[in-house]
């Protein structure tokens, strides 16, 4: 036994005397850090780190099958997911382990803005991280354009939409984007290169850099109330805290960091096993147009952003928001690189961590229902509520099948089945006189079009009959109570005085 | 395996380093010579470099420096009589620029409007919001978008919803019975990006304003409000 022993450490030595770099590895493992940064706080980094091996080794092992050519890829993952052995499996782990990527990260940056970690001497190691986060969004876009199905194909159109507004070189950056008149062969093969070449490599550069400065600067220590950061003393101050309370990072305090990039794989195992992979949607056919294209989970809120901006905000807001956010962001360290840590000290700081997570959650939350946009088979699909057509004469179930037969129900609910895109029309006789009705069916207006060109005046009569009986459960009728103004002063008043307000 | 006699990780260079410098020879002698030299040899490389930069990068910015004329061209939707008057249909061309592994994506749709006679409409499918595929619905007579709620009216004039204008149009002539458009590059906002031959662009449909509900009082006939629409034969 002690000859093999001996045998390994003189193989080891063996590599050692001509590499070296065992040395140095060992003294960065057991480096130490102050006691108080072994906590489950400190392991997203670490877990980020982790799924991007996974998706590196998944990813290569996806692209011994994927054809990345726009007229096979579709073909290629309906390949991969049926006739492979568990590559329908490789694929699940590949998706899933990107919206584990994303979500990390995320914890991970509100983690270390919390903890004050960006403030000196980690201001570098902050910087690069953003550069990190918009990589890492970047690998979760070209991957979703890469699953080359519907989605992606309308996501292409979104995206070279978007950049055909940026002035004067929107259109040179949109050819640029595709590769051609059209998305086609070159913007897929372009988007490849992307996702499997070029951002990976940038990635993993940066990564290095990253973990590079973490190991060189230090954990940052555990925030303190009133321990405040000053570039002449902090260095000293962390070198006596390390003295005080050090430990060695392993084994002492990596244990909890490899505990919890376990549970993170195995949650990402158990979710490709569960859910399986994310489609292929329908094929990236331009002539099947009965899709609605939506983007993947990390982009959700930027197209609920989208739908909610007025138009002419829409291209101001789209190209200075993100210089305004990310310049805000890369600045922050060296703007605010000194004082406070402790995030119970930092107001400002806390309550932007808030408002700004309620707002992306809202985004997102509404992204997946999409009230915005209209049912476009709610007209075949969902029928009027027979309570609605209980004792009504013809003219009005008349009206009841225009308001079908003219897709109204694309966009106004009945009976809480329907579009969203305009308010419901259970009570709407109770909100608007019959005047009110006919004008806003006729000439539209707020998010509505105009229909006088789509009904004749029969087809309105009716319409706008059935409408006036919809008053939710018997609410009163809307009345125009200007218009009785007008009569009363117009007309000598009546000697009876009996003016019923239903009246017109 | 030989035995190693030293500490691994010390450095094995010096020592032998040493044992290979030529007696005699003082270090600086020759120092301001060799980098004089090593000036010259980064001139060198950055003449290179530029060398070698300019054809990558002008094959990097090819698509972009391609002339736009090169890309559009008239395309043949097929004689008249596949278009009933007063219909607006769904058709399907092969795009004019394409590359042999592009497969369905070269294929690409566009709505044809026969209003009478010779008088017609072809809108791009893409709404000019942000590129997705509109909708024609007959009954309403609107083009709705599945994205983000844009709506059209028949001739392509904005309806409602995000959109800034109305649809994107591609011209059109008949040549002895068959409806031609012109056509081949993926339609957006940007300036100079659809290009035709005496045309400066496509044809841009103004959004007409939203009629106010301070003009409710009037209830003016919808087509004034909409100067743009043309009425449909009842």
């Amino acid at each position: 036994m002690a000859s093999l022993k001996q045998r390994a450490i003189d193989v080891y030595s063996w590599f050692e005397r001509r590499l070296g770099l065992g040395a140095p590895a060992i003294e960065a493992a057991e480096h130490e850090v102050p006691s108080s940064t072994s906590s489950w706080w400190y392991v997203f980094g670490s877990a980020a780190t982790v799924i991007l091996v996974l998706q590196v080794v998944t990813g290569i092992l996806l692209a011994l099958v994927y054809a990345p050519t726009a007229s096979h890829a579709w073909s290629s993952l309906e390949f991969l997911d049926h006739n492979v052995p568990l590559g329908w499996y490789l694929r699940a782990m590949h998706g899933w382990g990107s919206d584990f990527m994303v979500a990390i990260v995320l914890i991970h940056l509100t983690q270390v803005f919390l903890f004050g970690a960006y403030k000196f001497p980690r201001e570098l190691t902050w910087i690069v991280g953003v550069f990190l986060l918009l990589l890492t969004l970047g690998m979760a876009f070209t991957g979703q354009v890469l699953r080359f199905d519907q989605d992606a194909y309308w996501g292409l159109g979104i995206g070279a939409s978007i950049l055909s507004r940026v002035p004067l070189v929107g259109g040179a950056l949109v050819d640029l984007m595709l590769g051609g008149p059209i998305i086609a062969g070159p913007t897929l093969s372009r988007f490849f290169a992307l996702h499997v070449f070029v951002i990976p490599g940038i990635l993993l550069a940066l990564v290095g850099l990253h973990v590079w400065m973490v190991l060189r600067l230090g954990i940052n220590e555990w925030p303190m109330p009133g321990r405040l950061v000053s570039k002449k003393t902090y260095t000293q101050q962390y070198h006596n805290l390390t003295e005080k309370t050090g430990i060695p990072f392993v084994p002492d305090a990596e244990w909890k960091d490899a505990v919890f990039a376990a549970a993170i794989l195995l949650a990402i195992m158990a979710c490709a096993f569960w859910f399986g992979p994310f489609g292929p949607t329908g094929q990236p056919d331009p002539t099947i147009i009965q899709t609605a294209p939506k983007p993947d989970f990390a982009f959700l809120w930027i197209y609920a952003v989208l739908a909610y901006l007025p138009p002419s905000l829409e291209t101001p807001v789209l190209f200075i928001a993100p210089i305004l956010v990310i310049g805000a962001m890369l600045l922050l360290p060296l703007v605010s690189g000194e004082g406070e840590k402790h995030w119970s000290r930092r107001p400002v700081a806390l309550l932007m961590v808030a408002v700004i997570s309620v707002t992306l959650g809202a985004f997102t939350r509404l992204a997946m229902y999409t009230p915005w946009s209209p049912v476009m088979n709610a007209w075949t699909s969902d029928p009027i509520p027979v309570a609605d057509l209980n004792d009504r004469t013809p003219l009005e179930r008349e009206g009841a099948l225009v308001l079908q037969n003219k897709q109204c129900r694309n966009c106004h609910s009945i009976g809480g089945i329907g579009g969203m895109r305009g308010p419901a029309l259970d009570s709407v006789a109770s909100r608007m006189t019959e005047d009110q009705i006919i004008r806003q069916v006729l000439q539209g207006g707020g998010n509505m079009p105009a229909y006088g060109n789509a009904l004749n005046p029969s087809e309105t009569t009716a319409l706008v009959h059935f409408l006036l009986t919809l008053r939710g459960g018997n609410l009163t009728p809307a009345i125009d109570a200007s218009r009785q103004m007008v009569q009363s002063s117009e007309q000598p008043p009546p000697p009876s005085r009996q003016t019923t307000p239903g009246e017109r | 395996m030989e035995q190693d006699e030293m500490n691994p990780s010390d450095p094995l260079l010096p020592g032998e380093a040493n044992a290979t410098e030529p007696p005699g020879n003082p270090k600086s002698a020759g120092h301001s010579r060799r980098v004089f030299l090593f000036k010259m040899s980064l001139l060198l490389n950055g003449a290179v470099g530029a060398i070698l930069a300019i054809p990558i990068i002008g094959y990097l910015l090819g698509p972009a420096l391609r002339k736009n004329s090169s890309e559009d061209s008239w395309i043949d939707l097929g004689p008249l009589t596949g278009f009933p008057e007063g219909e607006t249909r769904l058709v399907n061309f092969r795009n004019p620029a394409t590359t042999p592994w592009d497969g369905q994506t070269g294929d690409i749709p566009c709505w044809v409007r026969h209003i009478s006679g010779d008088d017609f409409q072809v809108f791009a499918i893409n709404c000019a919001h942000l590129g997705c595929p509109v909708r024609w619905f007959a009954q309403s007579r609107l083009f709705l978008c599945p994205c983000h709620g844009g709506a059209y009216y028949e001739d392509g004039s904005r309806a409602s919803g995000p959109p800034e204008r109305g649809l994107f149009e591609y011209p059109h002539k008949m040549v002895s019975g068959n409806l031609m458009i012109y056509a081949g590059k993926m339609p957006t906002l940007a300036a100079g990006n659809c290009a035709k031959p005496g045309h400066q662009t496509l044809t841009q449909i103004q959004a007409s304003p939203a009629p106010t509900f301070a003009d409710a009082e009037e209830l003016k006939p919808p087509d004034i409000s909409r100067p743009g629409a043309k009425s449909w034969p009842a």
